[in-house]
């Protein structure tokens, strides 16, 4: 049978049994009840208890036998995994039955059930987590089996042509051997996100300020949701965006200076992805600003100041760690940014200064190991992972100070609300 | 050293219009943002919405016997390269449907090539003079016109510009969609009620925390390689299947849900709770009854904004394999199929300059069901604020 249909089939029989635990556990518990005894809960709650214990350890069994399987390869057949997993979910039923028992706390035991499947739930969110790190590190490290890690940090150049050569056996018959230097793609990586943070910085920071301090209440509440618009459209748009407009844009207007670009500059996705990015920070550093205490504002303009110096010396010092921390967080979101560099930027490892140059990122060549034909084991496709795991490593680190940051501005000010 | 009043208000205008050029310096810079919003839109719309209109042609069919091989023999030659090569390829098909059409003559529109309709929208073409001559002529006799693509909005990917259209990808969008929510909504609700009102304040909670607001910002493409590594490899989930990009997207989602979740619990206040504690509810009854049901709208704004976030994803969904070609149109978890945003991927990377205004218009619609999803969340959110 397949496995969908077996699937079928256990869903089906558990459905009845559970409802038959339901039934059988209700009439019970009512028939006591009629009999005069009184009982630590409702007919409801016995019934429902007889429908965890059908349920639950019959869907744990099937469940984890299912994983197990998978995990060590062991051949259950499948027809014994599933006559085994209704044997316990008729125990399970028999056992639900049998405690409809007056001096039994049936919603407690609910609630505990109840209480285990939330706890299940919150960890889901770890297993992300090292579900994330595990496949990352476990690939990346057969990845570095096959090529130094030194060389992987150091080195200038980038040319993984040959791998699938060594992949299919026929190493000695390349031409040149494969090369995984991942410093171009580092430069190219760092110097959009500068492009970037030199757009969305000044920008976001400004727009901040004048929402916080200067603008009347009805363009705050306009512009704020406004800009937040910015941030909901999605990158693969940007991409578009800056590959058809952004970058013959730039290219003509080097041409001006005469300068010669080309049409894969960095200059355009930097400049797209600032403009993605101004939201992240104009909204973070306007509410870090909103929660600077007016006792400061009041002092400094006592003391003479104008509003422009009160802002520059007062209330922009205040919130400086907020800002960083935005900021920060602003950078872990450029480095990371897949769609727009992928259709804008280049696809060549180039290790260079020029902006109006093409160059690469290490998304993109995560994006192009791991789209292409090649075989899963190849050194280009497992250095997807090596360069996913640099990226997690980074962006990670620098989420961690923000929130450090924002923790300490936090504790300084007694602000709950961010 | 004593100055001058006249010096001390002259220093002190100055130092006025040193705060006055802040304020109009940050004006600009939050007009500047305004105006790349603007620029963007408008280049999008632009772009776009010549795509809503496709060339047609009026031809006249003649079904003879060499139009059952080969169905270009029905048309005249002069316009038969003037006409789509995927209606061409259906007429020895029409034919064998229904064999009384053949010898009869018919005079249609049909679906003018992706060459044809980019002249007439003036854009780049590979016409030659004569083809322009014979679609000038034929547009003054109002036999060649642009009307509204419907072939755009009812037809899967094709390899043709003019044939091609958003449907498949729109139905790879609902179903991941679908899986999307199906995993991430109860998963991120029962977290957050976890966490809200569960959860003692232990090393455990706060890891889980910690964890959460770390999640959020994780790049999405690194969703992807868990995707590839663990759904794929592992568990053996068919690549590009709509289950494997939702199940991908669900856990991005997740984060955001739970955030909004929690803050819609926290939002509801102690008094309820104190209320129904009161009248012997167990803390699970408390919450099932009572905390969750006035919480529903705010967690219902948040998963819809999480559902839109999820929506204009791409990057984890390449790496999960769903930039696949997909003509057919079909609704199916398991095999191959791509969603809007990808499609949209695929087309910026065809070389055919017909495409860039369908990838326009495929953003377009795009644009629209998520401003529209927004929308709803904050016509949700304004409706069913509680103020307590």
């Amino acid at each position: 049978m397949q496995t969908d249909q077996l699937l079928a089939l256990f869903s089906g029989v558990l459905l009845l049994l559970g409802l038959i635990a339901f039934f059988l556990g209700r009439a019970k518990a009512a028939r006591v009840r009629a009999g005069g005894t009184a009982m630590f809960a409702q007919p409801d709650q016995y019934a429902w208890f007889a429908v965890l214990t059908t349920a639950g350890p019959a869907i744990l069994v099937g469940g984890l036998s299912a994983f197990l399987m998978l995990l060590l390869g062991a051949e259950i057949p499948p027809l014994y995994l599933l006559a085994g997993s209704l044997a316990v979910a008729a125990l399970g039923l028999a056992v639900g039955v049998r405690q409809v028992k007056p001096d039994f706390h049936a919603r407690q035991a609910i609630e505990r059930v109840i209480r285990w499947i939330l706890v299940g739930a919150a960890l889901i969110s770890i297993f992300t987590t090292f579900g994330i790190l595990f496949s990352i590190i476990f690939e990346a490290l057969r990845f570095f089996q096959m090529h130094s890690f030194w060389d992987f940090i150091t080195g200038t150049v980038w040319n993984p042509g040959a791998s699938f050569l060594a992949a299919a056996g026929r190493a000695d018959e390349g031409a040149s051997a494969a090369q995984f230097g991942s410093v171009p793609l580092f430069a190219g990586t760092f110097m959009i996100t500068a492009i970037a943070m030199l757009v969305a910085i000044p920008v976001g920071l400004l727009a901040a300020i004048y929402m916080a301090e200067f603008a009347p209440k009805r363009v705050r509440t306009l512009a704020k949701p406004t800009l937040e618009v910015l941030a909901g459209i999605p990158t693969v748009v940007y991409g578009f965006f800056a590959a058809i407009t952004v970058a013959p844009l730039i290219v003509d207007l080097a041409g001006v200076f005469g300068l010669d670009a080309s049409f894969n500059n960095a200059v355009a996705p930097g400049v797209v992805m600032g403009i993605m990015i101004i939201p992240f920070i104009s909204s973070l550093s306007d509410d870090v600003i909103n929660s600077v205490p007016d006792s400061m504002r009041q002092g400094s303009l006592a003391l003479g100041m104008t509003k422009g110096e009160t802002i520059r010396d007062v209330v922009i010092p205040a919130a400086l760690p907020g800002i960083i921390s935005a900021s920060l967080l602003a950078v872990s979101r450029a480095l990371g940014e897949t769609m727009i560099v992928v259709m804008a930027a280049g696809m060549r490892p180039n290790l260079t200064a020029n902006p109006l140059e093409d160059m690469t990122t290490v998304t993109v060549r995560i994006v192009a190991a791991l789209t292409g034909d090649l075989e899963f084991e190849s050194a280009e496709t497992l250095s997807a992972f090596a360069l996913g795991l640099v990226l997690f490593a980074v962006t990670l680190t620098l989420n961690l100070v923000s929130v450090l940051m924002i923790r300490r501005f936090r504790e300084k000010y007694r602000v709950n609300n961010l | 050293m004593s100055q001058s009043f006249d010096e001390i208000s002259a220093q002190l205008q100055r130092r006025h219009r040193k705060s006055a050029r802040l304020k109009w310096l940050s004006m600009g810079a939050l007009g500047l943002a305004g105006l790349f919003l603007v620029l963007f839109f408008a280049d999008m719309l632009s772009k776009g919405l010549p795509a809503f209109q496709q060339a047609q042609i009026r031809v006249e069919l003649d079904y003879n016997e060499d139009a059952t091989r080969m169905g270009r023999a029905a048309l005249d030659p002069e316009v038969s390269r003037l006409v789509s090569r995927t209606f061409e390829r259906l007429i020895p098909g029409m034919l064998a449907d229904d064999p009384e059409l053949l010898g009869t003559t018919e005079t249609r529109w049909v679906l003018a090539n992706a060459q044809v309709d980019q002249y007439l929208k003036g854009h780049t073409h590979r016409l030659n003079a004569a083809q322009q001559a014979t679609v000038d002529r034929l547009a003054e006799e109002g036999n060649v016109a642009l009307k509204f693509n419907t072939t755009f909005f009812t037809s899967g990917d094709s390899k043709m510009a003019e044939a091609s259209g958003i449907l498949a990808a729109a139905l790879g969008t609902v179903m991941t969609m679908l899986v999307t929510l199906a995993i991430a909504f109860p998963i991120g609700v029962m977290t957050a009620v976890y966490l809200e009102e569960f959860a003692p304040d232990n090393r455990l909670t706060q890891i889980i925390e910690i964890n959460i607001n770390n999640l959020a910002a994780i790049p999405s493409i690194l969703f992807g390689l868990l995707g590839l590594a663990i759904f794929i490899s592992f568990f053996g989930v068919p690549r590009s299947s709509p289950l494997v990009g939702g199940m991908t997207l669900a856990l991005m989602t997740l984060p955001v849900i739970i955030i909004a979740t929690r803050t819609a619990l926290r939002s509801v206040p102690d008094s309820i709770r104190h209320a129904a504690f009161g009248v012997g509810c167990s803390r699970w009854q408390v919450v099932r009854d009572h905390v969750l049901p006035l919480a529903m709208p705010g967690i219902m704004t948040g998963s819809i904004i999480g559902l839109a976030q999820a929506m204009g994803e791409t990057a984890p969904l390449i790496i999960v394999g769903m930039v696949a070609f997909i003509p057919d149109v079909s609704a199916t978890f398991t095999n191959a199929a791509t969603v809007l945003p990808a499609q949209i991927f695929t087309w910026a990377g065809e070389p055919d300059k017909a495409f860039v205004e369908k990838t326009a218009g495929g953003i377009l619609v795009l644009l629209a069901i998520l401003i529209f999803l927004n929308a709803t969340a904050v016509v949700l959110r304004k409706k069913f604020e509680r103020r307590w």
